[in-house]
């Protein structure tokens, strides 16, 4: 018996064992029996395999043009071929290969912006979450001005001044996302400054970045890691409407947004083109909801509504 | 009550500056608008004649000043390509775009409150989990594809409803439900926490001891306690619902000031841009402002903050 388990074990003095679960036991129980979690993490792993292993599932180049291929509809109408399985766009391109070379632009994108976020978010939230007083006021008065401005209109507008191209893009939207980022961790900042250890760390004379580093920052991980999965779905969403929108990702790249737009004349007759990326970003976003949600429950069931 | 009114007044002026100036700004970094407004291929001769026509060789501070003067006055501007003053052209298409904001907020409502309320009323049966997919769903949806999907189907398959333009109310019908069902999730999942916690509470208690009706403790103690909370992001909602309208606008061809916006920017027509986003931030600032003192004029306890 290792001393893992052995520890776990008490003596009700009725002669019984009784064995309590290791909180990985208890977490991992709670993991498997919290249905959104499993399911949203399995559509997050397909689409990132999906992603990783893009050459290889990919039946075509994504950028050849073949004229005399144009709009061959997918394989379940009577017109399809099992040799273009979603179909072919209207310059004759393979939209299976477009489809799984666009969840790597989604999913690089979405994570990018992610991380700019976290970091513009993360500074702000912990200096008003850690100094308070005034500190704290300006920083909430940032990010109400942050919140007065129309996202989506001012990412166009300096897309579009700037030009488009996926660096402006994420840089865009990285510093225009991060109000959720700030709000959380000033807010769970703000509880942790207050509990005993730190006060203890303060008092034992520990230099502010320690305290910050050492005390606060490892228990913000949690709440980082929950906003951060959430965020990815939001940047994602908001990538693919400036892409629809044509101030996002420039042609030929395939971007599921740019991929919906380019197929929006075509749909009437063909309305694979729209349904068949949209779908696709649906299940992406919805996965990755469904994963932060989860993982939310699992790690705090006190905090869930 | 007055000095929170006053001070909540006081913040609302100092954001709505803030973010005229971060707007001002905003099209200044992108890039040199006198160059945007020249126009490609313009000599070095017209791009200079444009600077000083429209004063962008002077200091920026002193820009903002003049430019904010004269927004205080409600003159925004004049087209550069129409000659036509911006401001009578906002008013114009603001009507388009708050009947669409209002109508779709009153859909998201209409929809989520009875919704929250069943789910709260009865946690963890059928209900609560068709409301709860209908708000994961609203979340993970692309607002520009939701509308999509709804032109092919009522619009081209069943020919129900008019797919684009501005002209009757039938022409609102498909919009208001894609944006508003973006509003949906946030405001069920608030009214649902929100009568979830009045109806676990003490009072509600007291009243079933005393014998009154269900229906009565439901909409006249429960509902009305829950409620004030979801005014508040009401209000927030709306303002963001007219932020994203241009994706929308876009999809239904919209004659709104998203619609107006995004020619704008396509054209370079910076004043333009700068106006609208002013506008739209300034609604938000507006909208929060209300909400706030509705939430203080409902619960004392807020106003001592």
């Amino acid at each position: 018996m290792t001393q893992a388990t052995s520890n776990n074990k008490f003596d009700s003095g009725l002669g019984l064992d009784v064995v309590f679960p290791t909180p990985g036991q208890i977490m991992r129980r709670r993991m498997m029996s919290h249905k959104g979690f499993i399911v949203g993490g399995i559509m997050v792993l397909l689409i990132f395999l999906m992603a990783v292993f893009a050459p290889v599932i990919a039946p075509h180049d994504p950028f050849h043009q073949d004229l005399s291929l144009r709009m061959i509809p997918p394989v379940w109408n009577e017109k399809g071929t099992w040799n273009y399985p979603l179909g072919t766009d209207n310059l004759g391109r393979d939209y299976l290969s477009r489809l799984v070379y666009g969840c790597r632009i989604s999913l690089l994108i979405g994570f990018s912006c992610m991380m700019i976020a976290a970091v513009i978010g993360a500074m702000l939230g912990l200096t008003a979450g850690y100094f308070g007083g005034k500190l704290d006021m300006i920083v909430s008065f940032i990010i109400t001005v942050r919140l007065a401005l129309p996202a989506v209109l001012v990412a166009i507008a300096v897309v579009a001044l700037i030009g488009g191209s996926m660096k402006i893009v994420i840089l865009v939207l990285g510093c225009l996302i991060w109000d959720r980022f700030a709000v959380i961790l000033r807010a769970t900042t703000k509880q942790i400054r207050a509990i005993d250890y730190v006060q203890a760390a303060q008092a034992a004379g520990c230099s502010v970045l320690r305290v910050i580093v050492m005390e606060i920052m490892p228990n913000l991980f949690n709440s980082l890691v929950i906003v951060a999965t959430l965020e990815i779905g939001r940047a994602i969403l908001l990538e693919e409407a400036l892409s629809f929108l044509g101030m996002g990702v420039q042609p030929p790249t395939p971007s599921w947004g740019l991929m919906i737009s380019e197929g929006k004349d075509m749909m009437l007759f063909n309305p694979y083109l729209v349904t068949i990326p949209g779908a696709a970003l649906f299940i992406l976003v919805l996965g990755m909801n469904l994963f932060g949600d989860g993982l939310r429950d699992v790690t705090s069931p006190e905090g869930r509504s | 009550m007055l000095i929170y009114t006053l001070k909540r007044l006081g913040l609302a002026i100092l954001v709505t500056v803030s973010v005229s100036f971060v707007s001002f700004m905003l099209i200044r970094v992108s890039g040199d608008p006198a160059i945007a407004l020249a126009g490609e291929g313009a000599s070095q001769e017209e791009i200079e004649f444009v600077r000083v026509q429209y004063g962008f060789d002077r200091p920026l501070i002193v820009q903002y000043i003049e430019w904010a003067g004269r927004a205080l006055q409600g003159d925004l501007g004049e087209f550069p390509y129409l000659n036509q003053p911006v401001a009578g052209m906002l008013k114009e298409r603001m009507g388009v775009t708050m009947t669409l904001g209002i109508s779709a907020l009153t859909f998201a409502m209409v929809l989520s409150i009875p919704l929250g309320v069943l789910a709260a009323i009865r946690p963890n049966t059928c209900i609560d989990r068709v409301a709860l997919a209908i708000s994961v769903m609203g979340q993970a949806m692309p607002s520009f594809w939701f509308g999509l999907i709804m032109i092919i189907f009522f619009g081209v398959h069943l020919r129900w409803l008019p797919i684009s333009g501005s002209d009757t109310w039938k022409h609102f019908l498909m919009p208001t439900v894609a944006l508003g069902y973006y509003a949906t999730p946030a405001i069920m999942r608030l009214v649902r926490s929100g009568m979830l916690e009045v109806l676990a509470s003490d009072h509600i208690r007291t009243s079933r001891a005393k014998g009154l009706r269900w229906p009565k403790i439901l909409f006249k103690h429960a509902l009305r306690n829950a409620i004030i909370p979801v005014v508040a992001v009401a209000a927030v909602q709306l303002g963001f619902m007219l932020g994203g309208s241009i994706v929308i606008e876009s999809v239904f061809a919209l004659n709104g000031l998203g619609n107006l916006a995004w020619v704008s920017i396509s054209r370079s027509d910076l004043p333009v841009v700068q106006a609208i986003v002013l506008m739209l931030a300034t609604i938000y600032v507006f909208l929060t402002f209300v909400s706030d003192l509705i939430n203080a004029f409902f619960d004392p306890r807020i106003r001592n903050m």
